[in-house]
């Protein structure tokens, strides 16, 4: 298998780099079929592990391809750990990532940036696959900050606009604030086991816990808890979980199938991925769950309330995806990480699948964006209109489809995990997720009614050239959809409940959530679909879905009435808890205050004045003042001369 | 008898009427070498008073060396004052002052 793994990293780092370097000989065609055969291959060989490890009982395998390094006893190396959770993420990474290279043949048509667009996306694969498959931290850590820079460069992939330019630095700037907490994590794990391999430091997972660390000094803290609020910090970054959250909106700005692809279905995750991977180290810290949790939750909810307001197609899946990325750390909060890998994958699949739809709808109305200049567009876009509904119902969780089954379980997951307490930390978990899908069914369909119902609002130009977008932008849409609908059914049952992830999750028997659905709720998937009738989560669901179709469809006046009524709610709202301005105004601002302090007094006053400049003027000016004393008469330096040697005479006579 | 000390005191002297006359002299550059040439000669006379005084030959053949020494230099003063009269048409010391701060 050593070949395959080597084959599957390998194959679109070689097409990123023919695409990239060679772009200009290999042509347009040239670079779309080089990058969709390395990620093909990728994909292929990726289905083929994940069949060995389902059916061919193949066992998880830890592999040191290459010694980077060796310094006092800390090894780096560059190595793969290929178990049953890598086999899943690597199947979601390069089938999400083939079908969003087929699909940007269509998108990125006309584009002068064709090759460099496609040697990215693949170089983005290579990286993700790095992410996943790293048997240690150091290549953890390498795939986090490839991913990281491939979404920065392809946010401001048209480097020409403004918007995008601020978007990609904005991007990278709030990374590294979750970067920062992520490397500190680390170098903890580092210090407290002195090894960067995740097998050995798993093993010496207790002894870490049973140490504490006083990073104030007085107040000692479990290393354990540190550690892991450290690297969830990362995750924060990356996953954009709440106040990490600002850079998601604003990489819209990238094109579409960026946005599916790495904003909503790959990347993003990463965050999720690595917590479930340290699963052995965060369940020996009920504080960092509870923190993990508490965010989760925050972000479920009120980054879903903020789609509901938006207006911009892409945006308006940007929430949902904050959202539901909150829904998946909430699961990981619960300890349900079988839950949240669950739900990263089904997700992956609907949500690219609605982001491409929304493309689709982008390239048909020729590049516009705001939902309220749509409308109508179901007749003259039948195959998007299809897909784009079988995304939205999985989004929602309608009984049956694909989200249904990863949201439903998560929900009562988290209504199990009484481990938190019965105080706040549970309550504020359960009831975000609970009240969440009442605003997911909300915003999700208020968008989709937007667009493809309801009045034609677009202009008549743009509507004469209505039409359904060519094959390679729908067959994506119809292959995402596929498992968007009908994966839940089949995968539920072994994923959550039938030990699927083995020995790669670990759970302490007291956390088990999942276990413990397993024994009172699932009953095999049909059993489920037809106990959701009784729960609060279909009817919250359809009431959201019941609630756009009322407000957008039958009565359209009445938005506009409570956006006038509640003006101060709209517009904490519209401005998005203010957190942008907080950070523009307050950090990024503040920043450059104290830049320019240092700057102007620090640099310029002290160094280059005082010091640099400073010493050589106060040289010129001691010389100014001593040249008065030369009149240039030799009788001068001849009596200045002797009266030097009369008063060293004078020393030598009558002091010595 | 004549002792150590009335060469000293000679000595004193002519060091003293040179040292004046450097100091003194503001018009002529030649006169100015000859009082350093002058200052020379009463070291000279230092020397050959202790050198007899100490009976150490030693003094007598300093006052060679600085004879030698002298006679060079005032080749050499001599022939910088030739080349700075073609150049100001003046010896007169008090013209020369452009070394002033």
């Amino acid at each position: 298998m050593y070949d395959y793994y080597l084959a599957i990293v390998l194959a679109p780092l070689a097409a990123a780099i023919i695409a990239g370097l060679a772009g200009q000989k290999i042509g347009r065609a040239g670079a779309h079929w080089v990058t969709i055969i390395g990620v093909g291959v990728s994909c292929v060989l990726s289905m083929l592990v994940l069949y060995n490890m389902f059916w061919g009982g193949a066992q998880a395998e830890n592999i040191s391809v290459y010694t980077w390094a060796v310094t006092d006893g800390l090894r780096m190396e560059v190595g793969f750990l290929v178990d049953r959770l890598t086999a899943l993420m690597m199947c979601v990474v390069t089938f999400v990532s083939l079908m969003v290279h087929i699909y940007t043949i269509g998108y990125m048509h006309d584009d002068p940036g064709y090759q460099r667009f496609f040697s990215f996306i693949s170089l983005f694969t290579f990286s993700m696959l790095m992410l996943v498959m790293s048997n240690n931290f150091l290549q953890l850590f390498f795939g986090w900050e490839a991913v990281g820079l491939v979404s920065y460069l392809l946010i401001g992939f048209w480097y020409k606009r403004e918007s995008a330019i601020f978007a990609n630095l904005k991007a990278f700037l709030v990374n590294r604030v979750g970067d920062f907490g992520f490397i500190l994590g680390i170098s903890g794990v580092v210090m407290f086991t002195g090894s960067l391999d995740y097998a050995t430091v798993f093993a010496g997972a207790e002894g870490i816990a049973a140490q504490n660390i006083e990073v104030i000094s007085g107040t000692p803290w479990n290393a354990m808890t540190l550690v892991c609020i450290l690297l969830f910090i990362g995750a924060m970054g990356k996953s954009a979980q709440a106040p990490l959250h600002v850079w998601l909106p604003d990489s819209m700005e990238g094109p579409t199938p960026i946005s599916a692809l790495i904003h909503a279905a790959t990347m993003v995750t990463a965050g999720i991925f690595m917590v479930a991977r340290m699963s052995p180290l965060f369940e020996l810290s009920t504080t960092a769950l509870a923190v993990v949790i508490v965010i989760g939750s925050i972000t479920a909810f009120f980054m879903g309330l903020l789609g509901i307001v938006q207006n911009d197609i892409k945006r308006v899946i940007a929430y949902s995806t904050l959202s539901q990325l909150g829904y998946m750390t909430v699961a990981l909060g619960a300890s349900a990480y079988s839950a949240a890998i669950f739900h990263l994958m089904t997700h992956a699949f609907f949500k690219a699948l609605l982001f491409l739809a929304a493309g689709s709808v982008i390239i048909a109305m020729h590049h516009e964006q705001d939902i309220r200049k749509m409308g109508g567009v179901r007749k003259y876009m039948p195959i998007t209109y299809w897909t784009a509904l079988i995304g939205s119902l999985a989004l929602i969780g309608f009984p049956g489809s694909s989200g249904f089954f990863s949201k439903d379980l998560l929900i009562e997951a988290v209504k199990e995990s009484h481990w938190h307490g019965q105080g706040a930390v549970y309550w504020i978990a359960y009831l975000s997720v609970l009240l969440g899908v009442f605003v997911t069914a909300l915003y999700s369909f208020r968008m989709f009614f937007l667009v493809f119902h309801g009045e034609e609002r677009m202009d008549a130009e743009t509507r004469s050239h209505l039409h359904e977008t060519p094959a390679v932008v729908t067959v994506p849409l119809i292959m995402l959809a596929i498992p968007s609908a009908v994966i839940g059914w089949f995968t539920a049952g072994p994923v959550l409940f039938g030990n699927y992830f083995g020995d790669s999750i670990q759970v302490d028997s007291a956390h088990d959530v999942l276990a413990h659905l397993g024994d009172t709720l699932w009953h095999g998937s049909l059993g489920l679909v037809t106990h959701s009738v009784m729960t609060p989560i279909f009817w919250l669901a359809a009431a959201g879905a019941f609630t756009a179709w009322f407000l957008y469809l039958k009565r359209p006046d009445i938005p506009e009435t409570i956006k006038n009524r509640l003006s101060g709610l709209y517009n904490l709202l519209d401005r998005k808890y203010y957190f942008d301005d907080l950070y523009i105004k307050g950090f990024a601002a503040g920043g450059r205050t104290i830049g320019q302090f240092l700057w102007q007094k620090g640099d310029q006053l002290v160094i280059d004045g005082m010091m640099v400049n400073g010493t050589a003027r106060s040289v010129g000016r001691l010389a100014g003042m001593m040249r008065h004393i030369q009149t240039g008469y030799l009788y001068t330096y001849a009596f200045s001369m002797i009266i030097g040697l009369t008063m060293l005479l004078g020393w030598l006579i009558w002091l010595k | 008898m004549i002792g150590l000390q009335h060469y000293l005191v000679v000595s004193a002297m002519l060091f003293v009427l040179s040292l004046a006359g450097i100091v003194v002299n503001r018009r002529n550059l030649i006169l100015m070498l000859m009082c350093i040439e002058l200052m020379l000669l009463a070291v000279n006379f230092n020397f050959i008073a202790f050198s007899r005084y100490l009976g150490d030959e030693t003094g007598q053949v300093f006052v060679f060396f600085i004879l030698t020494v002298a006679a060079a230099e005032a080749a050499i003063g001599l022939a910088i004052l030739v080349v700075l009269f073609r150049n100001r048409r003046s010896i007169a010391v008090q013209e020369l002052n452009t070394l002033k701060g």
